[in-house]
């Protein structure tokens, strides 16, 4: 059987502008709105072409199943996205801490 | 094929207007949407809920759903004679066909009917698996086998469920909630649309000895007191084998000592480190000797671990 190779979205990998579009659903405008409104951000908002870091397209992603499923229109969707951001960082703090919780002392 | 009940699934009357099922989708969406829900089953429910209501909310479509009768959900039957036409396509068989799929089609008869023909090029749908994984294999890599039911198309263009196996490689820098992408693993895509990708969310099962936070991992490290007061040298375990550690003398509980770099390799370069979180051990059942030696240095010490509790009584 062929084995497939996948590539990892983290920071250290870029997606253009077209390819965030393409690989997200969202169109260019709906894109750029998400920016306006501070949702997604690209690496350089000054430079002519923007890209963005490859952990951004799960956000996108989330933003076009967001607007499409909920029927949300963009600042509903920036509003939900902004506070999943926000509850998906207090997870990430809460299993830190956890991990640094002596095991015997979780349990009791 | 199967019939399923979409007003069962939303919970609606046969006879809900348009608003009520509106709203019930909507109530529905805000409970097991996957990006929002944390209930166990939910995106599986939400799946069931969207392809119920892309039926129901289009009046042409739910007035085709209509004429099929109803049916115990999950039930063999057969569409009245002529069904199909409204599917733009011929004589077909129904046999292996998924009702969903075959809605998701409908439009397509209504665009052969008008101007344009039915030739836009639609992208495969993306799907999202999450990949379970060991500490271990994070640590090294691995591969998973993944299973995939996707509809693929027919020579006249009807979506079929296709069961697809495949292996992917998931290199080593893995940790929990991170993802990964495997290009054009998703749908086909229709009329030269692009194909859709997979994506793989990474989730950690739970190791005996080590915590993952990041990259970093973290690992309870008992001592006796005798240790931690006088400092020694420790083997301790690492995902890479056995190291030694030296405690200095004077460690107490809670302290972290770090090997660095003896974490989870990170995908780009580097890796994390390995945190060891002191905790002073006692015995049991000590026997009358450690009990003399402990009653001998209780007297002899001088040590006041409360201290600070007496001088703030004091102040």
């Amino acid at each position: 059987m062929k084995i497939e190779q996948a590539t990892w979205l983290h920071e250290h990998y870029e997606f253009s502008l077209a390819e965030l579009c393409e690989l997200s659903g969202l169109s260019e405008t709906e894109l750029r709105e998400l920016v306006d409104y501070g949702v997604l951000a690209p690496i350089e908002p000054d430079a002519r072409d923007w890209s963005f870091r490859a952990d951004r397209l799960v956000v996108a992603r989330s933003a076009r199943r967001l607007r499409k499923d909920l029927d949300l229109d963009p600042h509903g969707v920036a509003l939900v996205v902004t506070l999943l951001e926000r509850v998906r960082d207090l997870e990430t703090e809460l299993r830190d801490l956890r991990a640094k919780l002596p095991r015997r002392q979780q349990q009791s | 094929m199967k019939y399923k009940d979409y007003y069962g699934v939303m919970g609606v009357d046969r006879k809900a207007s348009a608003e009520e099922i509106k709203n019930t989708y909507r109530k529905l969406a805000r409970k097991y949407h996957p990006d929002v829900s944390k209930e166990p089953g939910a995106e599986e429910k939400f799946k069931e809920v969207g392809e119920a209501y892309e039926t129901l909310k289009d009046p042409d479509k739910r007035a085709a759903y209509d004429r099929l009768g109803s049916h115990q959900p999950g039930q063999d039957f057969r569409p009245p004679p002529g069904w199909e036409k409204q599917f733009g396509g011929g004589q077909f068989s129904f046999d292996d066909l998924d009702l969903g799929d075959l809605f998701s089609q409908f439009s397509r008869g209504r665009r052969r009917a008008g101007p344009g023909g039915g030739k836009i090029r639609v992208p495969g749908e993306d799907y999202e698996v999450t990949a379970h994984i060991s500490l271990e294999d994070a640590y090294r890599g691995t591969e998973v086998d993944l299973e995939l039911e996707v509809p693929e198309h027919d020579e006249q263009g009807f979506p079929h469920r296709v069961r697809r196996a495949f292996k992917a490689r998931i290199p080593k820098g893995a940790t929990d909630g991170q993802r990964l992408r495997l290009p054009g693993k998703g749908g086909k895509g229709l009329n030269g649309g692009r194909d859709g990708d997979l994506y793989l969310n990474i989730a950690l099962h739970p190791h005996r000895l080590f915590r993952a936070s990041g990259h970093d991992l973290y690992l309870d490290l008992p001592l006796a007191p005798w240790e931690a007061v006088l400092g020694t040298s420790v083997q301790v375990p690492t995902l890479a084998g056995t190291v030694s550690l030296k405690v200095p003398p004077g460690t107490h509980a809670g302290q972290r000592l770090r090997l660095a770099s003896r974490g989870l390799p990170k995908p780009h370069a580097g890796e994390g480190d390995l945190f060891a979180i002191v905790q002073i051990a006692v015995p049991t059942a000590a026997s009358g000797r450690e009990r003399a030696l402990f009653k001998e240095l209780a007297e002899a010490s001088t040590f006041n671990p409360r201290g600070h509790f007496e001088r703030e009584a004091a102040k």
